[in-house]
Parts: structure tokens; C-alpha cells; sequence
């Protein structure tokens, strides 16, 4: 089967200084792949490239979702394309409720792809039956975006913007860090639930607690912005008992 | 819904959807033959405009008054703005439509070629049927110097509610023109007070009798028409003991190289537990990118709570203009009077605003409640100038201002220059500020559920405003919260 997501030999970097050094990556349909590194491996970089944030460039190598080439296109259009990207650090937009950024979201896409927008209603009920699902209460809908939020309920957020939007590839950048257990089950429940033959994960994240739950497909071992190793959910288990003291040393053709 | 609101909604829908097309959309000129003066300010222009009025001798004398006072005043120059002189000499300061010459029609004999420039506007001058769960908004049209057509006038009456062209006012209710007209805002005020006082063509007038709550919203329109004309509107709206209204006002100009001066006041007069509140939606013609044309905004506007517990509410989303110079006040003579100053300002490209409010707090527990959220994008200018006066004998006045700034782009600026003058010891005033910046990371996070970089803009604005268009009628919110998105097209990317 092709491809959903497909990382060659990929060069990126920011303000002239070399980030990701020859990054390879494939992601089949129905597959979750998590991606464990050390801090400062690039694994956010990554993740801003395939999303599109401005001022990354990219030098070399291609990054093609489903078959086309994601360097081409805005980012709005890569997410009305399917792609979705759980924020290490989400944003507050004052003055905006949960709500209204929940349906602007929604609509832009579903009109991006030519659909018909959701009506009120259809789109009230179906937001409260998702964030009661993430064990959020319907006040938190209300909110203003992450203002005022604990780190554990910007991260909880985040899921089910996730849940909302359906995305064909749902990249999850740390988005275990700072939560408690509880709140990481209910994390993994969403994300879990999500989990389709037609859908492909990347999770990243710095610590195998969050694979517990959510069991991973292939781990590959992220160092000096490539992959160094991959393979099976036990590398995760091998990694947290020998730690990435063996990846950090890896040379650098920077 | 009507079929006018509906056509209302949907023409906003497909305005916001093509983003990146025609930025202005009622920048369309009306080809009508008018009646329109020699350009150029005598007294004898003073006089023909009062004799066109068929104007009673004082009208006429307070007029000419105004004209002497204006003679010897100088243009205000202490606003954060900057023009190039006004030649008062080369401005028309009449225009009517031929049509019109003959007075005011009923609206079956309006002009068909008007009727269809303000249902191009979105602005309907037919008494349409309503259906339930809708209130019905009584309009005004101002266009030009005249006032065209004033709809749900009968049905008013009933209540004894008097909306009406402020011509017809003069002829119809010549004892309460006189006694409130120049009460609230003197006729030498100011420079374009005392201007506007002097050769004022018409506006809209309104008077709500004792303990009446007005059953529905009134609204003017200004539009101008012609080329190197002026408006100079009045309006004048008053609230007896325990009366309420809301009132809304919204204004559009056609796209031209030249500027345009509108220079209008607006009067308010609330008695013993009345309330008014008073909302506009400015839409004047910016100017293009590069500063040409637009509208020339200045207009002193201002309510008198002139008796106990009266409450005065403006609130203004201001949008359009070449510049602004406008600054809705309240005078709290009443002891327990309420003043409020809702305020957005958005200012892209060139335009320049200089806006706020002044709270004039002279009776005992007076409050005021100013809010103002001001945006700048492009290479715009836009400037908060607010004033807290508590009198010696305000004992217990308060006040609480928040002004906030909101930043898109490098090349704009905010100003903020509030002024405070407490001389009661007892007087609470707050004051907050703050100034901030859409950050790339906002946008991007926008644009990563599926936003375009307009959306997103708009989104966020909207949020920062929040506020503010809460105390907008539901009805005009969602309007307004549009309008706030198509005027920040091209500010970003
Ligand atoms: N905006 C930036 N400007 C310069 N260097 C950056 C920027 N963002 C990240 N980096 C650097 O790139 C490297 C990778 O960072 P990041 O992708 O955040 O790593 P990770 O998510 O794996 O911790 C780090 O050395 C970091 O300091
Ligand atoms: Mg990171």
C-alpha cells in the first residue's frame, strides 16, 4: 500500500542554522509511529516543517502526503488537507471561546475540501458529546482559547480540536508532558478512539509512559535531526531503561 | 428572517467569502440628476440653505449666529492627524436630488433610482412585513443634504414616538427644536460644530415622550453622493422622564480621488430615568492603500444626562474614513447618571484616527464606564484621546477606563493620551492600558486548523473586541463583527 505520509532524505533548517540533516520517514495508512529524542533533536522542527510554519527552510528532500508534496502548499491548506498538528506550546487567543474557534476551525476545512458547512445545532452537539468524552466539562467550551488554562487542559484541548477536525495524519508533539495520569489516559482514550485503517499518527514524544496506552506500531529513535533507529514497541521499553546516551554521541554532517 | 435581513446576511456572507476581491463595496456612485449649489461659503449660501428649508426667522438668525462665530474661529490642529488644508471656499454645501425638490414625499413616491441604491446597500426603505421573532428598525435615509424617506413613521406615532427628517421637525415640532437644538453642543463648540451649525442641510430628529419604552430600533442612514460636496447633518434625540431608546446610525460614501468632508453633531438630551443608547457602524470611504480619497470624518457628538439617573450609552465600531476626529462625550449633570463609551477604531493603509470620549461628571454618584479597543494595520495611525473631569461637587463620582492597542504589522502606530482631572477627593477613577501584537505563532496556529492568514486576522481582532461588540444590538453584532474582517483585508502577508 502507498504511502500516507512519506519523508525522504529531508534537509530543513532555520535562520541559516542546519536542523534536520537527511530525515527519512514512512507512514502507511493505519499505522502510529512514535518518535522518541533527546531534547534538541529536532522533533518539534519536524513537525513545524510538515505543518508549514514560516521561516523554516527547506534545503532539501521531499515530504509527500499522500502523494503530494506538502512543500508546495500554505499551511491552512495542509490541514484542509488532512494534516493536524497537536501543539507542544498551543497558543490563547483572548476574546475567542473554545466554541467559536472549535466551528471557525471546523468550517474553514470543511469548506476548504468544498463541503457544506455545520449547521449550529449538528456542530453544538457534537462538540459537547466530544469534550465530554476528554472529560472536559461544557464551561470549558465557553472559556476563552487556553486562556487561563493549565498545562494539562491546553493539552487536553488540543485532543479534541484533534477529534473534531478528524484529520487524515495527526502529528502529537509532547503532548504527555505535564500531564498527570489520569489526564494521559484520557489523552490516549482520544487519541485511541481515533486510531483508523485510514489514518496514520506520528507521536512524539520524550518518554515511553504515554506508549503504555497508546501502543505504536514501529518507535524510531530521533538524534541530531535524523533517525538513528527503528523498530518494533520494545525499543521504546529499551530506550527508557538505557536512555539516549548512545544516539547523542552520533555524528553530525552539519 | 425578512427578506431584507436576509439579503442583508447573505450579502455580508458572500463579501466576507471573497476575500482578496473588492475591498469597498458601496463605493458605487448613483447617477441622479441633483440640485446643487455654486461651490463656495457666504452668508448668502447660510441664507439660501434656510430659505430652501422654508426656515422660521430664528432658525435662520441662529444660523447666521453660528456663521459670524465660525468666521473667527481657527481650525483645531492639537488631533494626532495631518491633511492638507481644507479650502472651505471649493466644498458645495447643498446637493439634493431634483426629485426632492419639492419636499418630503411619502416613501410610495420616492424616487425609484433611491429606493434602489439603499437596497443595494442592504438598507431597506420599505415597511416589509416582519416576521415573527424579528424587530422591525424604523430608518431614516439621509442623502446628501436631504433626507429621502423615514419608514414606520405612523406606526411610531401610536406611542407617541416622533422620528423624523430633521427638516420636518422644524416644521412640525418647531417648539421642541427650539428648545433643545444647540443645548447639548453649543453653536461655537467647536470649529466644525459651529460650521456644521451654520449651513446643517437636515438629519434626523427623534423624541420619546414620558415613560415610553420606543418599540423599535430607529436607525439613520447617511450616504453621500455627489463629488466635492459636503454633509453636514444634525441629529438630535431626545428621551423623556423614564423613556428608552436605541438608536443606530451607519454610513457609507462612494470610492473618489478627492477627499470629502462630513462634518456632523449629534445631540442627545436624557431626562429623569431616561436612557439612550446610541450605536454607529462608520463605513465612510477609507481612501485607497496609498492614501487617496476617503472621507473626512470630524464630528462632535455628545448626550447630556441632564437629569437624575439618566443613562447615556455610546457605542461605535469605526472603520472607514480618511480620518477620524470624533469624540462621543457625556455630560453627567444628573445626580446617579450613567455614561458609557464602547469604542472599536480600526485604522489599515493610510487612515488616521483620533478618537475617544470625554465623561464630564458633574452631579453626586455620577459613573462612567469608557472601553476602547483601537487597531492599527498597514501604515495607519490611530490614536485613544479620552477625558475623566470629576467636578468639585461630584462627590462619589467613578470611573473606570481600558484602553487597549492592538498591533498588525511594523509600520502603524498607536497613541494613547488620557487626561484625568479629579478635583472631588471622593472620586474613584481605574485606569488600564495595554498594547500588544498579533504574534506569528497566533497566526500560525490559526492557519493550522485551517485558517487563512484574513481569517485568522479577523478571528483574533474579533476576539480582542469582544467586549465591545457585546454592547452592539444582536442584530448589528454579527454585521459588525464582518465588517471588522473586511476591513483588515490586506494587512497581513
Ligand atoms: N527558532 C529557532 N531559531 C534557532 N534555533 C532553533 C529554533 N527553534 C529550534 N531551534 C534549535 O533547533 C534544535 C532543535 O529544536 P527542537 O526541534 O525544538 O527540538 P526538540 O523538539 O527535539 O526538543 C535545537 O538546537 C534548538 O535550539
Ligand atoms: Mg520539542
Amino acid at each position: 500500500m502507498s504511502a500516507l505520509l512519506n519523508i525522504d532524505n529531508l534537509h530543513a533548517g532555520i535562520d541559516g542554522k542546519p536542523i534536520l540533516n537527511g530525515l527519512s520517514l514512512s507512514i502507511r495508512p493505519g499505522e502510529v509511529h512514535a518518535i522518541m529524542g533527546p531534547n534538541g533533536s529536532g522533533k518539534s522542527t519536524l513537525s513545524y516543517v510538515l505543518s508549514g510554519k514560516d521561516g523554516y527552510e527547506v534545503s532539501g528532500g521531499d515530504m509527500m502526503f499522500e502523494g503530494q508534496s506538502l512543500a508546495d502548499m500554505a499551511p491552512e491548506e495542509r490541514a484542509i488537507a488532512g494534516l493536524f498538528l497537536a501543539f507542544q506550546y498551543p497558543l490563547e487567543i483572548p476574546g475567542v471561546t473554545n466554541m467559536t474557534f472549535l466551528k471557525t476551525s471546523l468550517n474553514a476545512i470543511l469548506r476548504g475540501r468544498g463541503e457544506d458547512e455545520m449547521d449550529a445545532a449538528s456542530f453544538l452537539r457534537l462538540a459537547r458529546e466530544k469534550s465530554r468524552a476528554l472529560g472536559m466539562n461544557d464551561e470549558m467550551l465557553k472559556r476563552q482559547l487556553n486562556v487561563g488554562f493549565s498545562g494539562g487542559e491546553k493539552k487536553r484541548n488540543e485532543i479534541l480540536q484533534m477529534v473534531m477536525l478528524e484529520p487524515k495524519l495527526a502529528i502529537l508533539d509532547e503532548t504527555d508532558s505535564g500531564l498527570d495520569i489520569d489526564a494521559l489516559k484520557t489523552v490516549a482514550e482520544g487519541v485511541n478512539a481515533l486510531r483508523a485503517p485510514d489514518r496514520g499518527m506520528l507521536v512524539i514524544t520524550h518518554y515511553q509512559r504515554l506508549l503504555d496506552f497508546i501502543k505504536p506500531d514501529v518507535v524510531h529513535v530521533m538524534a541530531a535531526g535524523r533517525i538513528v533507529k527503528s523498530g518494533g514497541a520494545e525499543l521504546a521499553l529499551e530506550l527508557e531503561k538505557s536512555g539516549y546516551a548512545e544516539y547523542v554521541g552520533e555524528t553530525v554532517n552539519a | 428572517m425578512s427578506e431584507a435581513k436576509a439579503s442583508i446576511d447573505k450579502d455580508t456572507v458572500d463579501q466576507v467569502a471573497k476575500f482578496g476581491g473588492e475591498h469597498y463595496k458601496y463605493g458605487f456612485t448613483t447617477e441622479i440628476d441633483v440640485d446643487k449649489i455654486p461651490n463656495g461659503l457666504s452668508e448668502d449660501i447660510v441664507r439660501f440653505i434656510s430659505a430652501k428649508k422654508e426656515e422660521p426667522q430664528w432658525l435662520l438668525d441662529w444660523r447666521l449666529d453660528a456663521y459670524e462665530r465660525w468666521k473667527t474661529m481657527d481650525e483645531p490642529d492639537w488631533a494626532h492627524v495631518d491633511y492638507p488644508k481644507i479650502n472651505y471656499q471649493d466644498l458645495c454645501y447643498y446637493a439634493a436630488p431634483k426629485s426632492m425638490e419639492a419636499g418630503p414625499k411619502s416613501l410610495d413616491e420616492v424616487d425609484p433610482q433611491l429606493l434602489e441604491t439603499y437596497s443595494k446597500l442592504g438598507i431597506p426603505l420599505q415597511e416589509q412585513e416582519v416576521l415573527a421573532g424579528v424587530k422591525k428598525i424604523a430608518v431614516d435615509a439621509v442623502f446628501d443634504s436631504v433626507s429621502v424617506g423615514t419608514t414606520f413613521r405612523e406606526e411610531l406615532a401610536k406611542d407617541g414616538v416622533i422620528f423624523c427628517s430633521f427638516s420636518e421637525a422644524v416644521q412640525e415640532h418647531p417648539e421642541l427644536v427650539k428648545k433643545y437644538l444647540g443645548s447639548v453642543v453649543p453653536k461655537s463648540d467647536n470649529y466644525f460644530a459651529a460650521l456644521n451649525s451654520a449651513v446643517f442641510s437636515d438629519g434626523s430628529f427623534c423624541y420619546i415622550p414620558p415613560g415610553v419604552k420606543c418599540p423599535m430600533e430607529l436607525s439613520t442612514y447617511f450616504r453621500i453622493n455627489e463629488a466635492n460636496t459636503g454633509q453636514f447633518e444634525r441629529t438630535l434625540v431626545i428621551a423623556d422622564k423614564g423613556a428608552y431608546v436605541s438608536y443606530l446610525e451607519g454610513c457609507t460614501a462612494p470610492m473618489r480621488d478627492e477627499n470629502q468632508l462630513h462634518a456632523a453633531v449629534v445631540e442627545l438630551v436624557a431626562l429623569e430615568d431616561a436612557e439612550i443608547k446610541y450605536s454607529t457602524v462608520q463605513n465612510w470611504y477609507p481612501g485607497d492603500e496609498n492614501g487617496k480619497g476617503g472621507i473626512y470624518n470630524f464630528v462632535t457628538k455628545r448626550g447630556d444626562c441632564r437629569e437624575a439617573r439618566a443613562r447615556i450609552s455610546w457605542t461605535q465600531v469605526e472603520t472607514g474614513s480618511a480620518v477620524t476626529w470624533k469624540y462621543p462625550s457625556c455630560i453627567l449633570r444628573g445626580d446617579d447618571s450613567v455614561g458609557e463609551f464602547y469604542s472599536i477604531a480600526i485604522s489599515n493603509n493610510m487612515q488616521q484616527v483620533d478618537s475617544g470620549t470625554k465623561m464630564l461628571h458633574l452631579g453626586k454618584n455620577t459613573s462612567s464606564r469608557i472601553i476602547s479597543k483601537g487597531i492599527s494595520a498597514g501604515r495607519s495611525s490611530n490614536a485613544y484621546r479620552g477625558q475623566v473631569n470629576v467636578h468639585p461637587k461630584a462627590a462619589g463620582a467613578r470611573n473606570f477606563t481600558q484602553c487597549d492597542s492592538l498591533l498588525i504589522g511594523d509600520k502603524c502606530a498607536a497613541h494613547t493620551v488620557p487626561y484625568i482631572e479629579a478635583k472631588n477627593l471622593s472620586a474613584v477613577l481605574e485606569h488600564e492600558a495595554t498594547t500588544s501584537k498579533i504574534s506569528d505563532d497566533q497566526l500560525f496556529f490559526c492557519q493550522q486548523r485551517g485558517l487563512d492568514p484574513e481569517e485568522a486576522v479577523a478571528l483574533i481582532v474579533n476576539g480582542f473586541c469582544r467586549d465591545v461588540l457585546q454592547h452592539l444590538p444582536m442584530e448589528f453584532a454579527v454585521e459588525a463583527q464582518k465588517l471588522v474582517g473586511i476591513s483588515l483585508e490586506g494587512s497581513v502577508g
